[in-house]
């Protein structure tokens, strides 16, 4: 399924990592790979579980994530690729450093690409907060404080200014939010006029029309909010024990147990953060690019 | 070769190599990691097989016998009693029964035996999916103790959501057991796949192997799916994310959708490796070459690809689009077929063979009958018109138990009669047990027959009471569930005696001709003591002859070469 990364024979090595059930380095070898492979092919069902839903409810609202994605920024989003993608290649060069022996260069990359996934945390994080003050968040708590065009509707939380703040759009106020009940569900429709950004889509903003009164966002907008909290907050779950298996790696390494006749571990978590990066690849333009 | 069979002087074997705890809870040894297995999930079975009797007794008569109206409970408060009932017995059986029994019971005993290998290929990853289960299961059991599950074994949104009980622990206990399953699914695929004996091909491999292979793909391509459905549904409980939720714009029919997206493949998780059990016993004790190696081979991958597309016929009265309800109706018909291919190939096998009906076979022709009836009502239910009306009636109970329990069920007890020799090293009773076989059968037929019946005559399934002219029936069926529970308590008896006081099993009791019967019985900690060449065919029995001085069979020659097409071969014995 691979091509056949060749295992260097050394006896010291063999007596040292070969289990007792396999009978050479190269089978073991194998044998992990394919089970690795396996296993981020159990990952990527598990998030195309989650891609399913979303396909199904844009299919089913699209104006939901027309209106929604307004309120992410495409910018962030887009630092966050390239902060994730330059992460991949300093470990895909990491993993290239493990085969051709060089110790130190495998230290760095692994240093390099752990700060990468913190950056890449960091900043959304940093998303994060702006909506949670922003109250920007799935099913009932979703009552949010500011408009796509960031006109205030609540006071906001909190003292730092959001990061994502939407790009502006010509609309009205925004004064139709109700809330129903402590447990009941906060009802975001109203029965005034169709939003301006409705089921046709801004077709540009130039023409939108006059603000003519108060307009409508669309029905059930926090499923839109709970797919972005679902899908990134699982992905960022994996840059976490992505960061944790290069922490383990990087004190083996530093310990000396990898070169051209072991390096299996290394090539493992390689292989796992190209998956938490392909997974971002899919995340990045459904996501942030909805709009 | 009769040096190999000399009675083996007092060896060390995997069981008595190392006697502490300790030894046995931390071990990587695939064949105590299986003996653990099959004592969680015979434990499992054992509670659940308790709840169906309740369930079982309840019914006897149409008011309820154990829950019903009192002067101080209401029959609503009494009867969701026997929704708890009726739920615990259903995801006992089906997340810690039926998955785990014979691919991570039997199958981790056995595979690597098979293939003249060591262990599996990941063997800590082997450990961590046990605990991942035993850990599952000890959240089944809180959420059972804080207050049991009431929403059937499905799940369904919105009830799901809205109950009271427990959700959350149970569904993350599955959760749990679904990733145990998921890596026994990718430790046998690599296993199969890395660490076949030198000789032995894809078409050499016992059959049991393919079905285990066709198993581990559906563990490993459906079960994240359940993962990360039902930890929506929890996020759902906790965070009132909304996806299932009408009232938020969610859409309960999704949850359906996932739920059986992962639930249909499931069901041939629990029945590929009954049949790759059947398609060892079946050659083993009629002394003939198996009938269509190949068809039975890839029948087991056919039925696990067409599996993945049939789960819309449990939602054929849900609002489904008439369109996909044919698509469905039609893929469902399609998988009777490799079935049927296996079950035609087993008859073939048998045909002019020289069968011993000795007891694990006596399970193999109780499945081939039952996992029959079970078949084809289950055509029966795939047909949209008939679906209509029997959909939630007894008549899907009466199916669904004769292939689970009827099927994977008795083939598992197949197995373990026939593998149990190579396990303890120990010979049961075999009057005892082929008694306690043909008296589980009745057991079966009496039990869930009368469900067939009653169901096509309008008898909904899950209600804690029923209109008075359905009596007959049930009790038919209560009386036919009590002779199983008799069933059962003799084969424990006979099982658990045969440990302490049972005769020596030889090393190869039944004439099998795969690997594990080269094996010593028990096996030594390291299986084989060089690892065996797998040239020859495994299903040429010509060469395996029957030796009275230690009352099992011995290899009396290797063939020069390995035969082509061992069509026939003499019967014997």
């Amino acid at each position: 399924m691979s091509e056949a990364m060749q295992v260097e024979v050394n006896p010291q090595v063999v007596k040292k990592h070969l289990a007792h059930h396999f009978d050479t380095m190269q089978q073991q070898f194998d044998a992990g790979k394919l089970g690795m492979w396996l296993f981020l092919a159990t990952e990527v069902l598990l998030f195309s579980g989650l891609f399913c839903a979303y396909g199904v409810y844009r299919a089913l609202h699209p104006q939901i994530f027309q209106f929604a994605g307004l309120y992410l920024d495409p910018i962030s989003g887009l630092i966050n690729t390239i902060v994730l993608l330059t992460s991949g290649f300093t470990m895909a060069l990491g993993v290239r450093f493990a085969h051709t022996g060089n110790r130190k260069g495998l230290s760095v990359c692994l240093i390099l690409t752990m700060l990468g996934g913190f950056g890449f945390l960091g900043i959304h994080g940093y998303e994060y907060f702006g909506k949670y003050r922003q109250r920007l968040l799935w099913g009932t708590n979703y009552h949010p404080t500011v408009a796509p065009d960031g006109q205030k509707l609540l006071p906001a939380v909190g003292l730092i200014p959001p990061l994502a703040r939407p790009k502006p759009i010509e609309a009205a106020p925004w004064h139709h939010l109700t809330l129903m009940g402590k447990r009941g569900f906060n009802v975001v429709h109203s029965n005034l006029a169709p939003a301006p950004i409705g089921v046709q889509g801004v077709v540009s903003k130039a023409k939108l029309p006059a603000p003519t009164g108060p307009y409508s966002q669309p029905n059930n907008v926090q499923i839109f909010f709970g797919a972005y909290f679902l899908m990134t907050g699982l992905h960022s779950l994996h840059v976490i024990i992505g960061i944790g298996l290069m922490l383990w790696l990087l004190i083996r390494n530093i310990r000396g147990d990898f070169g051209p006749s072991y390096f299996a571990p290394v090539e493992f978590v390689g292989l796992y953060w190209g998956i938490v990066d392909m997974v971002w690849m899919f995340l990045f333009p459904l996501l942030y690019l909805a709009h | 070769m009769s040096a190999v069979n000399i009675p083996p002087k007092p060896k060390l074997n995997y069981l008595n190599c190392d006697k502490t705890i300790r030894s046995w809870l931390l071990t990587l040894d695939h064949k105590r990691i299986g003996v653990m297995y099959l004592i969680s999930t015979l434990t499992a079975f054992f509670v659940g097989g308790m709840l169906a009797e309740v369930i079982r007794t309840q019914l006897l008569v149409p008011k309820g016998l154990i829950f019903h109206a009192t002067k101080h409970m209401s029959s609503f408060a009494a009867y969701k009693h026997y929704n708890q009932v009726f739920t615990l017995h259903g995801i006992i059986m089906v997340f810690m029964v039926l998955i785990p029994i014979i691919v991570a019971g039997l199958g981790n005993v056995v595979i690597p035996l098979m293939l003249g290998a060591k262990d599996v290929a990941f063997p800590r990853l082997n450990l961590i999916s046990f605990y991942l289960y035993a850990g599952g299961a000890v959240m089944a059991i809180v959420s059972t103790v804080c207050g049991a599950v009431d929403t059937g074994w499905t799940f369904y949104t919105p009830y799901s959501i809205t109950t009271e009980t427990y959700v959350c622990f149970m569904v993350g206990g599955i959760v749990m057991i679904g990733f145990s399953s998921i890596f026994t699914g990718i430790n046998f695929i690599v296993t199969i796949h890395k660490m076949r004996p030198p000789g032995m091909t894809w078409f050499r491999m016992p059959l049991f192997l393919w079905g285990i292979y066709a198993t581990s793909i559906i563990q490993v391509a459906a079960t994240p799916v359940i993962g990360v459905t039902l930890l929506l549904l929890i996020l759902e409980r906790v965070m009132h994310i909304g996806f299932f939720n009408a009232a938020l714009g969610g859409s309960p029919v999704l949850f359906q959708d996932f739920f059986w997206f992962y639930s249909h493949p499931a069901v041939y998780i629990m029945i590929l490796p009954a049949m790759a059990i059947i398609s060892e016993i079946v050659p083993t004790f009629s002394r003939k070459h198996i009938f269509g190696y190949e068809f039975i081979a890839l029948s087991s991958l056919a039925i696990a690809l067409i599996g993945f597309l049939v789960w819309g016929h449990h939602m054929f009265v849900n609002g489904q689009s008439a369109e996909l309800d044919t698509i469905f109706s039609f893929l469902t018909f399609l998988v009777a077929v490799p079935s049927a291919v296996k079950v035609f190939s087993w008859m073939a096998t048998m045909y002019k063979g020289a069968i011993k009906l000795d007891t694990p076979m006596l399970y193999a022709i109780s499945f081939i009958i039952l996992f029959t009836v079970g078949g084809l009502t289950g055509v029966i239910l795939g047909c949209i018109a008939e679906d209509v009306v029997l959909h939630d009636t007894y008549f899907v109970v009466g199916h669904f138990h004769y292939v689970m329990f009827g099927g994977t069920i008795i083939a598992f007890l197949g197995g373990l009669h026939y593998w149990w020799p190579k396990i303890t090293g120990k010979m049961y009773n075999e009057t005892m047990g082929r008694i306690t076989c043909v008296l589980l059968f009745i057991g079966v037929n009496v039990t869930f027959f009368p469900q067939l019946i009653v169901g096509a005559e309008g008898m909904p399934r899950r209600y804690a009471s029923y209109l008075p002219q359905y009596q007959g029936y049930m009790i038919a069926s209560t009386v036919g569930a009590y002779i199983q529970l008799v069933a059962f308590l003799m084969m424990a008896g006979y099982l658990i005696h045969s440990i302490f006081r049972g005769r020596k099993a030889p090393d190869n009791p039944w004439g099998g001709a795969t690997l594990e019967w080269t094996a010593a019985s028990p096996p030594t900690h390291y299986n084989f003591d060089d690892t065996p060449l797998a040239i020859e065919d495994c299903y040429d029995y010509s060469y395996i002859k029957y030796d009275p001085a230690i009352d099992g069979y011995v290899r009396t020659d290797m063939p020069a070469k390995p035969a082509e097409e061992p069509e026939t071969a003499p019967a014997h014995g």
